[in-house]
């Protein structure tokens, strides 16, 4: 069906070429649209509840958000409906009010920084992880099998099941780890109570979630690397580490191009790690730009949902941002991605 | 776990609304023979464990005295139930038909619009019975849009093994307290104190302690800011800095709990609804082992704030009558004596004080006159928002990531912003 489609996409723009050029007597072009209509009606259809399903659960939303982020909307003024009570909504456009506080103000940004940190140190480090244990994986070692379901366990388990197990780990007083250091004579770490240690503490959960992902992935792509040219290296006399420069990490690149953008979006809106683990405290350590958007909406008191819209807006432009300058840096080195 | 009780709460409402679907006799709650009918879904937010279990018992009664009506009861955390209902009831879906409303949330809940009227309804029943100090929280824009359920305030809870093991007596001063923590810590080995750091209504002892207040609605002034703010913000850093109290972040009930249950500490700030939960632990088998004091005074005097819970109607619930009858049912004189007895939680009926069972509760006896003198915050619809702002500084002034200073500065700032037009 591809095939058939390509080629009437093929058809149709030479048949509105020769339209152009014989230039009937009516003197207008024929509707581009109608005709690809009437030659494409088929396919049209059958993309249709895709696009309007697509329209409701992503256009909606967005285009609602980004109508917020331009009010003044907070629950006081929004609409509501109470039994047989309606009450209005009385909010009002305010234009770019909202986004010139958020840029100016210091929040947001010493919030962006934070969720900078936490980012790529999580991204880096889940990599270097990641890539190493594939290595190890990859090798013919005894019981490669069951490392393997041991490594993927943490993805199996679901996500918030986790966090709140490492939240009992973390506990200062009760929790598995301080008992485990007390044995060993050490003082009671702080976990979740200290600014630094909290930082500390979520990014390592999130490197534990995170590495079965990066693992499988660059397993799978290390496997489609083909050992005749391991063994051609060999013969030529290179040692390991040229044999892992040369060989592996080019062979690995477009794998890891597409696993390190995937990371980055997901830890950079990682709430169910920053929420269950440390709702952002202690104070507002550890609050991540998504999470501090929901806490507008959600926790403040009245609940503001133009700023929370306006935060989300910003995080989308920021990713959006970050995906075409990483396609741009990709491209520019060669790969067609 | 929020899922599993939105989604309960959901079914409930869609199974609400479909019997409310049957006719207009069932949608008033009323069938034809003049019996209430229906189903009335109660989000209870008190201790699980302990108290649920006498409430859920109490609405299983009423259903024995109304066969018609079926009480679903659902218990959300207390620390959700003030977003998870407005976000409930502002969408007009999944909202439950009775809330249990903490005196702060009430004058919030009501301007908003989600609450229903309650005066002259069956739900106010013998009015004047109510202590005016719990019926203020629920009377808004002349209105009475809640029934007051318990009434309580904040006592220092000790353990009477440890202060005689490290041989001291209770303290009545901050001071005091710190030598008291010091002499436990010395003696018997363990911490002095606990002090909740995750929630800022137990810093506000501290705050009336130094004669401060977080806001005067009377001159429409911010007053955490005040030097009485900051001395009180230094008063808790230095509780914690020095040893005397140890905090958390995060967990800090549960932690808490835990903690004076198992002897790990000898005091804590709490009120007369950790009194069961805190029976329940191994210290306390001999519940005479559990002493309650007035909370230390501070450099300008003692003061304990006044909170307590109110019953309160959703204005969209399906099934009014049959609701204005539970909240009835259960603030009457009869189930707040049994609360008291079971719970010892504080009624809020002035004739309960006096029946024989209530008379004789030495807890009821202790907090009854704290509550007397306890300081009423203002009941107007930004109290319950007050604590947001709060208890991030809170937290950051106890891990010390900002300055007792700076941290009510940042308070009061936000205050300004939430309270158009005050100093």
């Amino acid at each position: 069906m591809a095939v058939h489609t390509g080629q009437s996409v093929a058809k149709a723009a030479g048949d509105f070429e020769v339209a152009r050029g014989r230039s009937r007597g009516t003197g207008k072009p024929p509707g581009g649209l109608r005709r690809s209509l009437s030659t494409h009606w088929y396919a049209w259809a059958m993309v249709a509840p895709v696009v309007a399903v697509i329209g409701v659960i992503v256009g909606y939303p967005l285009v609602r958000g980004i109508y917020l982020s331009l009010t003044d909307a907070n629950e006081r003024n929004v609409e509501r409906n109470i039994g047989v009570n309606h009450l209005p909504a009385t909010y009002e456009f305010v234009g770019l009010d909202n986004y010139a506080d958020a840029l100016t103000g210091g929040q947001f940004l010493s919030t962006l920084g934070w969720t900078l940190v936490w980012t790529v140190s999580c991204v880096g480090l889940t990599f270097v992880l990641g890539l190493t244990l594939a290595n190890i994986l990859n090798r013919r070692i005894a019981g490669r099998s069951a490392y393997r379901m041991m490594l993927i366990l943490p993805w199996a388990v679901p996500g918030f099941v986790s966090v709140f197990a490492w939240r009992f780990l973390y506990n200062e007083d009760r929790g598995f780890l301080n008992k485990l250091l007390a044995g060993g004579g050490i003082d009671a770490v702080p976990w979740l109570n200290d600014p630094t240690w909290a930082k500390f503490s979520v990014i390592a959960v999130n490197i534990w979630l995170g590495v079965p992902f990066m693992l499988v992935a660059l397993l799978g792509g290390l496997q489609s690397i083909p050992g005749e040219m391991y063994e051609a290296a060999e013969m030529d006399g290179a040692g390991p580490w040229q044999r892992f420069r040369h060989i592996t990490m080019p062979g690995l690149r477009s794998v890891s191009a597409t696993v390190i953008l995937l990371s980055t979006i997901w830890t950079f809106n990682m709430f169910p790690v920053i929420f269950l683990l440390t709702r952002g405290g202690p104070g507002e350590a550890t609050q991540i730009l998504v999470t501090q958007a929901y806490k507008f909406s959600f926790e403040i008191s009245p609940r503001d949902f133009a700023q929370s819209s306006t935060w989300g807006v910003l995080i989308l432009v920021l990713l959006m941002i970050f995906a075409v300058v990483y396609q741009r840096v990709l491209r520019k080195q060669g790969d067609t991605w | 776990m929020r899922r599993g009780i939105t989604a309960t709460a959901l079914v409930a409402t869609l199974a609400l609304a479909a019997t409310a679907c049957g006719g207009d006799e069932e949608s008033s709650g009323k069938s034809g023979s003049g019996e209430l009918e229906g189903t009335v879904t109660w989000w209870d937010t008190s201790t699980v464990g302990s108290e649920d279990k006498v409430f859920k018992k109490l609405a299983e009664d009423f259903e024995a005295k109304h066969k018609g009506v079926d009480v679903k009861y659902v218990n959300v955390p207390f620390g959700e139930a003030q977003n998870k209902f407005k976000n409930a009831a502002q969408s007009g879906s999944g909202a439950p038909d009775v809330i249990r409303s903490e005196v702060a949330w009430t004058p919030e809940f009501a301007d908003l619009g989600y609450l229903a009227p309650l005066d002259g309804t069956a739900a106010l029943k013998d009015e004047k019975d109510f202590v005016p100090q719990a019926a203020a929280s629920t009377k808004y824009d002349d209105k009475t849009y809640a029934v007051p359920q318990v009434i309580d305030s904040l006592g220092i809870f000790y353990n009477k093994k440890l202060f005689k093991d490290a041989g001291v007596e209770v303290p009545t001063t901050i001071a005091e307290l710190k030598t008291v923590s010091k002499a436990v810590k010395d003696r018997t080995g363990k911490t002095g104190m606990y002090l909740r750091g995750d929630d800022a209504y137990w810093f506000l002892s501290f705050l009336y302690g130094e004669g401060g207040d977080l806001v005067d609605a009377k001159d429409k002034t911010v007053t955490v800011d005040s030097p009485a703010g900051v001395k009180a913000m230094e008063v808790v850093k230095d509780l914690v800095d020095s040893g005397a109290a140890k905090t958390d972040a995060t967990d800090g009930w549960e932690n808490m709990q835990a903690a004076f249950k198992e002897g790990d500490v000898a005091m804590m700030i709490n009120g007369p609804w950790a009194i069961a939960d805190t029976y329940a632990g191994p210290q306390f088998k001999d519940k005479a082992n559990l002493g309650v004091a007035p909370v230390p005074a501070g450099s300008a005097g003692q003061g304990a704030p006044q909170g307590g819970h109110n019953l309160a109607v959703y204005a969209g619930s399906k099934n009014l009558d049959a609701s204005y009858a539970f909240i009835e049912y259960m603030s009457s004189a009869e189930s707040q004596a049994r609360i008291t007895t079971e719970l010892n939680l504080l009624p809020t009926r002035t004739s309960v004080y006096s029946r024989p069972e209530v008379a004789k509760n030495e807890i009821v006896g202790f907090f009854k006159p704290v509550v007397d003198k306890a300081i009423e915050r203002p009941w107007i619809p930004e109290t319950g928002s007050l604590f947001a702002p709060l208890v991030t500084e809170y937290t950051k002034v106890l891990t010390g990531q900002t300055t007792p200073e700076k941290g009510v500065r940042t308070t009061g700032d936000s205050y300004r912003e939430l309270l158009k037009g005050w100093k």
